[in-house]
This record gives C-alpha cells, structure tokens and sequence, in this order.
C-alpha cells in the first residue's frame, strides 16, 4: 500500500499506457499493479481496470480508469505512480487525450506480432502533440511469431524514437515488468506546479455515486484541496464544499489533502451532474486561480440516434438514465425529440458507433429499459438559399430541397493499415465509399499505411466489417475529422403501410440512392413479420417512390397439434410469442421490431 | 384451489395415456420420445440388445406406474384410453393386451371407453390385429403422413404407400370399426397435387376419421439440421395454408366434419379420449415422457427411457418437470384449448368453471378477435372463423399474458 501523505512532489509519477486494441494494454496494468501490490493476490482478476462488465465482456477499455501505485526504485526511493488505462478503439480517441492532459509520460504499447497499427500511430501522435515522454514497449514477445527487431525498427522509422529506449516485455508472463516501471520513475519527469499558488484541478473523468454525489476525477495542477475546503467550478462559477478527496488504490481511498501533481478524487455533495463538467477546473471559492488549465479539445459527437422507449411510461426513466450515464460520459450529449412514428424520446450524440453501441447497452442493461434505436447518421451541415446555415443532426430535419443551396457532409482522414496483400481489396473498399486517395506509405517492406478521405457517413455503413473481412482480420482503421464537403446528397423517406415513418428517413447519396432504396425496402420486407393485412414498404424521394416491395398479409399461424403433453409447452410458445409482439414498436398499425430501425446499416 | 373447477370435478370423465417409447425406425421429423428398435422388432429383446433390451423392464415399470398412480384418480370413469408412442405395435400383441388388463383392472375405465391404439403400416397384420381388438383396443390410429413413396422416403417412413390399405384392410378383417389416418403436409417437396392425392388416397379407404397435420420442424430432428444447412425445401407459408384450405374442401365434400383445428371424423366418430385434451378435463399418463393432468397440477415424467425405467424401480416418482397454472392461467387454457375446437367456447360454461366470465379475466379480447375477423360470437359461443382457423394463435394469444 502507498505511504500515506505526504509524498515529496518529485517523488510522484502520472503516466498512462497507450495503445492499438488487442496490444495487451490492460494486461500490462494487471502486472504493474501486481508488481506493486496496488491489490491483494485474493481480490485480483484480470483486466482489474476495467470496471464495467461490458468492458470485460467485450475485452475492451471504454472509459479511463486511474489507479495510484506505490514502488520502491532501484535507487531504494519510493515513489507514487499515478497510472491513467485509457481506452484503445478508435471512438475513444477523446478520452485518451483526457487522460493524456493528466500525465507527464506514456507507455506506448506495441504488439510483438501486428508492429505498429492505425491506433498505435493516432494515440503516439497524440501523446506527442500533449508533450508527453513516450516511452515504447513491446508486448507479447513470449508469442513464437513476435518479431521484435522489425516492431523496433518500425518504431524508429514511423515515429522517429529511439530503439535503445525499447522495453521488451511479455505482461502475460510478467516477463520485463520491473524494467517499465524503472523507465516510469528515471525517464518521466514529476509534476511540475507550485503548491503555493491557488488551487488548479482538472476534471477528467467522472462518475455518479448515490450516497456521495458526483465524483470528480482530477489531476492538481497548483494548490491543493482537502476536506472542508469550498471550491468553486470555473466553468460555472457554482460553490461547494468537499466532503471527501482521496485517490484510487484502486478503490476509491480517503486521503487528507490532495497536493499539487496528484492524481484523485474530489466528492463535494454535488446532485446535479451538470455541475461537474468534465474538462472544467475546480479552484478554491476562497482564493481562486485566475484562470483554468488550459483543457483539451472538447468532444464532438460525430454520430447521431434516435433512442426511444419501448413503453411511452419509460420516458421519464430514461431521462433520468441518460442523465446519469452522461456524468460517467462526458462524451455523450442528448437532447429531448419527438417523433411522429416514435413518440416523444431522445436525440444521443456519440464518438463513433462502438460509442453508441456501448451506451444503448448500458441504458437497457444498467437501467434496465427496453429501447427502439434509430439508425445513426452524421451531422449534415447545410446552405440555405438564404445563405443562412443549418446543422442538421437528424434526416427528418432537412429542409425541402427548394430551400436547399448546399448540403454538406462530414469528411474524415482515414489512416489504414493493412499487410500489402489487401492493398488492392482496401483500395476497391475505399473507391466504393466515395474515398478519396491521398497517399500510400510502406512502414517496412509489408505493411502499408493508406491515406483516404472519406465521407464519414460512408464509414458507418458496415465498413469497419468489410475492412475486416476483406484483410482477413489483418488491416486496422482510425479516422480523423477533416471538414465539411459539399456532395450531391438527398433525403431519403421510408413509406410503411402508405405513412412515412420519420425514424427511418435517411440522407443518401444521389449516385446510391436506387440501390440503397431498393435494398433498404428488400431489408425491410425481410425483418417486418408478416401482419394480418398486407404492408407496402416505400422509399420516397420528396413524392417520388423509387422503390417498393410488400410484406404479404400473414397466412399462418397456427399450431396443428395439441394434445394432453403439449399443452404446457404450446402456452409457453404463445406467450413467448406474445412478449415477442410487445417489444415491437407499434406504428400506426404496424409492429416494427428493433431491426427496421437499423435495417438501412445491414445493407450493402 | 379450482375448488369448484372443472379440473377437481370427480364426477367429470378423465382419460388415461400410456406411452409406448420404442418404434422400427426414428422418422426425419420425429422428436417424440422412442427409441429404434428395427426390423427384428420385439424378437431382438431375447438377446437383450440395445432399445430392444428396454422393452421388458419398461413395460414392467409401467405396469407398476400405473399401481403406483390408481389412488390419485381413483373413482374417476375413464372414457378414454390411448396407447400412442413411438409405435406400440412394434410391441407383441400379447403385451400390449396385458398391459391394457392391467390397466383396465385398476382404474374405472368405462365398457364403453374409446380405446386407441397407434400402429404404423407394415407393424401390423389381420392376425396381430385380431388380438389387439380381441383383448379390448376398439380404435386404431394409423400413421399414413402420405401416399407417394418417394415422400415416405424422404420423410424417413418404415412403410411404403401400398402398406397403407394394406393395414386398413387388415384392421378392417380384424373388426375394427373405428380407424384413424394421420396424414402430414406441408412436406419437403410436396406439391399441391401431391397433397390433393393423398387426400383422396386417404378417403377412398374410408377411415372414420382424419387428422390432418402441417409439419413442423422441431429442433433435434434430422430436418431440423437440413434446414440449417439450407436442404429442406419446404413448400412455405402460403403454400401450406393453401393445403389446408384443400383438405378444409375436400374433406367436407367427402362427409368428414372438422371438428378441431387438425381433426375430421364422420358423424358419432370424434375422438372422445382426445375431446378431452381441448376440454381441458383430467387423463393420468403412464410411461416416459408422457403427461398427466389431475386437478390444479400439470407433470412431465422423464424423458429418458433408461431413467423412467430406473426411477419407477426404486419406488421413485417418475415425474421430470410438473407446473400448477395460477387460476388465470388454467382459466387461459381452457379458452384456447376450446377455441381449437369448431364448437368454439361456451361463455356461460366458461364462467361456470372459472368462477368469471371471459370478459372479466381478458378485458377487450373477445372484441379484438371478432374485429379481426379471426372469431366470431355467436350466441353463447366464441369460435373461429375460417380465416381464424389458420391464424389461430393470433386468437389464443390473447388468452395467455
């Protein structure tokens, strides 16, 4: 257990560990926090910085997680270590540079076996960009296809460091651990900050606790803060006093002060969420900082859905819900919406589409609520005629076209990289997607980074699959906001039963348009169950149909037998049947299940 | 609880099932619980080989089953008695007559009780059947499923279409005046005309009674992995309601009345053991895997062979899964087992059972189906209509919560 208070300033460490997905990032933070018996033996289980059963479910790190180690160096010096997991997917790219405002140095994890991949280069630019010490780290060299000398020797040529400074380990075997936690304490700098000055603290993360409030993730940048203090939130001038500081071991622990350089936690019995922005600086009401830390780019939500409840009663609930998940997410923003065919509901912005998979999951399984989910879309920025400017963040808005000078759509910088072999299978992908080439780099003589500008409204249509399956699982993706361009696009409308349902409008490209109607119709056919009437499925541009199929009328549904030993099963089968129905959405006359609204990203 | 419910009623006629679990061969569609014994059939047992070898213990347990269960339904008549499998009369004729001795003398079963036995074509002959009918069994169930050899085939069938009159002749040389023919469609590769043949096949030989079935495709089965693996052209939705309106017709042409959803019979020849399934009365089922129904109580017995066999022996009691409906459940179930019947359901007999009315228990749901067009009310009767018939479950949903 870390040396309770005080620790000298450059006694301390903040550092955080970046990586491409699958690199092996939180299984090195296993082993650290084995090494420094930051946990009992008992109470260790794997990926122990991943908290939300999702995150271990899915293997992945969804939201930054600290944790605060105490280690002995060589040089027999203690030494408290804040390490900071982040998260590795490319929709998380934000919360890594939250993280990263936090630290003074990063591990920047490597896979012995893939080199270097498209998040590997996004997350080490990054860290590059905040300033930071990298310090690489090869991982999984106990695998019998590990090549370290080609991973050192792309770590010279695409990041330029230098390959002395390569730590080779295997966090699986433990092998190498103690040489990362050296490099932590003699190559990162502590943290600099006069104690003196006024109380500076970073929100980087948060969460909500129902006894405690709002809890506050910080770094001190300046000052300190302890218990009874009153601070003030910079961005909202709001007071309040603390009623617990304390640091993550990992387990939230009470401490008596948090000094300058330390990474923790500040609950000052703050109800409302909004009070605690992540990204806004806590000061003292007493003696306030002048001016904030300079925060970090604020999150753009780059997608948008639909979410409504199933039950118009669980409206109120789910707004209670979101209000609460976007505490723990400062990523994800929402606005109250109606739909004609929905009800009334909520508009959701997210980072990417994992983003947006992960908070559906989190409203239906922490809040346990039944949700019908639109098909997410990009933010359309479009020209009036008037030369006023719209964003549009849901298809249904779009003015009529007579009202329409420009539209223009999201275009991102997309970096793949792929073994040479794909090469030609990524690049027809990319043509397809209305990609536009930039350039093609060999990071060694058989990996290659692709350079494409994409619509990112392209991207969300299955194309992270199709990156996938067409390299065999070999290629890797991030992407980049770039601008708005300009492009030849149309509102498209879904006609169930002769009623167009507002939640399924879609904005197409006009070169896709009769392709896409015609498979989104055929999709629709093939999820809306067959009725007791027949159903026309319609896509519409403006009063034009462009493409039509029919959900025939049902003709059967019957069970032929039922005799003394059926009978328990066949009322099992027909209240199943019956739950079946009421997860459907009614509209108008029709159920449509939770796969229409998401028939038109299963296309293609 | 159902205190003054049908289902405690004592003078109410109950049933008695008994399971006979060993067949020649498992059909492709099959997912009842028997085992295969093949061609050598009962005469295997000697050796003690496999299923075969199963046969005496098994009939032993359940002649000790049904001793064990005579108390819980005693006083009951019995109106019906159903020996169904598998396919009894792989079994001798002469155990098959002892068992229903032993049966008979136990429980009050009615002189003049339906007694069915199922056989398949090729398992019997005049002189086996002679003696099923000689030591009681008045009602032969037959499972003919088709008329074209090539569908017998593909449907896994130990018989070819000839061994069909064959059985009915020889049932009827035998004295059996009371005969079933189960016919299946909605079979891979079955056609419209395929289907109007085997109606008319089935008619010619002048059964008493007809059950029509639409195949369904049941996990575990052999054309449960074909249709997995894209290789059961089935002939799809439309097409077999099409069949059914087919039989609907042609039966009705030939002097057969529905009476059920899947049931046809000339007039006076309505199962009457299976009436009381769908009239949601009692029946004690003896063997594995088959289903009592006694009071409030619904149980399961195992389903393995070798187990139900096991347990019986060791004084244990047999039952794998039971449930006890809650009131509103049982209440359910007699609405939707009625409403497969053509008579549909009495509203006043209901209530009488239920202690409330339809209406009461399921708010709007008699008007929701009569607006459908899927039931009609007419008089005291809710029923199907003809288009209700084939979206049945639109209408038994309504029963179930």
């Amino acid at each position: 257990m870390p040396a309770d208070r005080p620790v000298a300033q450059d006694h301390l460490r903040n550092f955080c560990i970046i990586a491409h997905i699958d690199h092996g990032k939180s299984t090195l933070a296993d082993r650290i926090l084995d090494l420094t018996g930051a946990i009992a033996a008992r109470d260790m289980q794997d990926q122990v910085l991943d908290q939300m059963d999702l995150e271990r479910e899915r293997g992945i790190t969804i939201k930054a997680t600290a944790v605060n180690l105490a280690y002995r160096a060589r040089d027999g010096q203690e030494y408290v270590l804040n390490l900071i997991d982040t998260p590795g997917h490319v929709d998380f790219s934000y919360e890594v540079s939250r993280s990263l405002a936090a630290c003074e140095g990063a591990l920047l994890i490597v896979d012995a076996t893939q080199g270097i991949e498209a998040q590997t280069l996004a997350n080490a630019y990054l860290a590059m960009e905040h300033d930071l010490v990298l310090i690489p780290v090869i991982n999984k060299i106990d695998l019998p296809s590990a090549d370290v000398d080609r991973v050192k020797a792309q770590i010279r040529d695409v990041l330029g460091l230098d390959p002395d400074g390569v730590i080779s380990v295997s966090a699986k075997e433990g092998v190498g651990i103690d040489e990362v936690l050296e490099a932590v304490v003699k190559r990162i700098p502590p943290p600099s900050g006069d104690p003196g000055a006024p109380l500076q603290a970073l929100i980087f993360d948060s969460h909500y606790d129902s006894y405690k409030g709002a809890i506050s993730y910080v770094r001190v940048f300046s000052g300190s803060v302890r218990k009874g203090v009153r601070i003030r939130m910079m961005a909202t001038g709001k007071d309040f006093e603390v009623t617990e500081v304390g640091v993550f071991r990992p387990a939230l622990t009470q401490i008596d002060d948090l000094p300058t350089g330390d990474v923790g936690y500040i609950a000052a019995g703050v109800k409302n969420v909004r009070d605690t922005r992540v990204g806004d600086t806590i000061t003292t009401a007493e003696r306030p900082a002048a001016a904030p830390v300079p925060g970090y780019r604020k999150a753009t939500p780059m997608v948008y859905c639909g979410l409504y409840p199933v039950e118009p009663t669980d409206y109120e609930p789910l707004r209670e819900a979101l209000e609460k998940l976007q505490l723990n997410d400062a990523a994800f923003v929402y606005e109250p919406e109606t739909s004609a065919a929905l009800g009334f509901g909520f508009r959701g912005g997210f980072l990417g589409l994992l983003h947006m998979e992960i908070v559906q999951e989190r409203l239906e399984r922490e809040y346990d609520l039944d949700l019908v989910t639109t098909a997410p879309n990009v933010v359309y920025r479009v020209i009036l005629t008037d030369g006023s400017v719209q964003m549009i963040d849901n298809p249904v808005d779009m003015p009529t076209p007579d009202r329409i000078a420009e539209i223009q759509e999201p275009f991102v910088k997309a970096s793949l990289i792929t073994p040479n072999d794909y090469l030609g299978p990524l690049m027809d992908l990319c043509r397809d997607r209305r990609g536009i080439f930039v350039t093609m780099e060999y990071l060694d003589t058989t990996r290659v980074e692709l350079i494409y500008e994409l619509p990112l409204g392209e991207i969300m249509f299955d194309f992270f699959d199709q990156l996938k399956s067409r390299s065999r699982g070999y290629a890797s993706l991030d992407y980049d906001f770039l601008a708005y361009r300009a492009g030849d696009l149309v509102r498209m409308d879904l006609l169930i039963n002769e009623e167009p349902v507002d939640a399924l409008s879609v904005v197409v490209h006009r070169e896709k348009m009769l392709p896409r109607a015609r498979a989104l119709t055929e999709k629709l056919k093939e999820v809306i169950p067959r009725h007791l009437f027949e159903i026309p499925v319609q896509a519409a541009i403006g009063r034009t149909i462009v493409a039509r199929e029919t959900v025939k009328a049902l003709r059967k549904d019957v069970l032929a037998k039922c005799y003394g030993g059926d009978i328990t099963r066949k009322r099992k089968l027909l209240e199943k049947q019956k739950k079946g129905k009421k997860r459907m959405k009614r509209v108008g006359q029709v159920d449509l299940p939770q796969e229409a609204f998401m028939a038109v990203l299963t296309i293609e | 609880m159902n205190g003054g419910g049908p289902a405690a009623d004592r003078r109410k006629p109950a049933g008695l099932y008994v399971h006979v679990p060993f067949c020649l061969r498992k059909c492709n569609y099959c997912d009842f619980i028997s085992l295969p014994i093949g061609r050598g059939g009962a005469a295997g047992e000697a050796a003690g080989a496999g299923a075969a070898g199963l046969i005496r213990p098994y009939l032993a347990a359940v002649r000790r089953e049904a001793d064990r269960r005579a108390p819980e339904i005693a006083g009951r008549t019995i109106e019906g008695v159903y020996f169904g499998g598998g396919t009894p009369t792989t079994l001798d004729p002469r155990d098959l007559a002892g068992l229903l001795e032993h049966v008979s003398a136990r429980y009050a079963v009615d002189p003049r009780a339906e007694v069915t036995i199922e056989a398949n074509p090729g398992t019997v002959d005049v002189a086996r059947l002679k003696d099923l009918r000689a030591a009681g069994f008045n009602r032969l169930s037959l499972g003919a499923q088709a008329f074209q050899d090539p569908l017998l085939a593909r449907l896994g069938r130990a018989h070819d279409a000839a061994a069909i009159g064959a059985a009915v002749a020889a049932a009827r040389a035998a004295g059996f005046t009371d005969l079933n023919l189960d016919l299946i469609y909605g079979l891979p590769g079955q056609t419209a005309a395929d289907w109007r043949a085997t109606l008319r096949a089935a008619i010619a030989l002048g059964p008493e009674h007809i059950a029509a079935y639409a195949l369904k495709v049941e996990p575990g089965t052999p054309f449960h992995r074909d249709q997995a693996t894209g290789r059961l052209d089935l002939p799809g939705e439309d097409a077999e309601a099409a069949m059914y309106e087919e039989a609907r017709e042609t039966l009705a042409l030939a002097g057969y009345e529905q009476y059920e959803l899947s049931n046809w019979a000339r007039p006076g020849h309505r199962s009457r053991h299976n009436l009381l399934y769908w009239h949601n009365r009692d029946y004690a089922g003896l063997g594995a895997a088959a289903w009592s129904h006694l009071g409030a109580r619904r149980w399961g017995n195992v389903r393995d062979v070798a187990e139900y066999v096991r347990l019986v022996e060791a004084g244990a009691d047999p039952v794998g899964e039971s449930e006890e409906p809650d009131p509103r459940r049982a209440a359910g179930e007699t609405a939707f087992l009625a409403l497969r019947l053509l008579d549909g359901l009495s509203l006043t007999e209901f209530a009488a059972e239920h202690g409330r009315s339809l209406e009461e228990l399921f708010p709007g749901a008699i008007g929701r189906v009569t607006t459908s067009g899927l039931a009609a009310l007419e008089g005291d009767r809710l029923r199907l209509t003809g288009r209700g018939l084939l979206l049945a479950n639109r209408v038994f949903q309504e029963f179930v919560d």
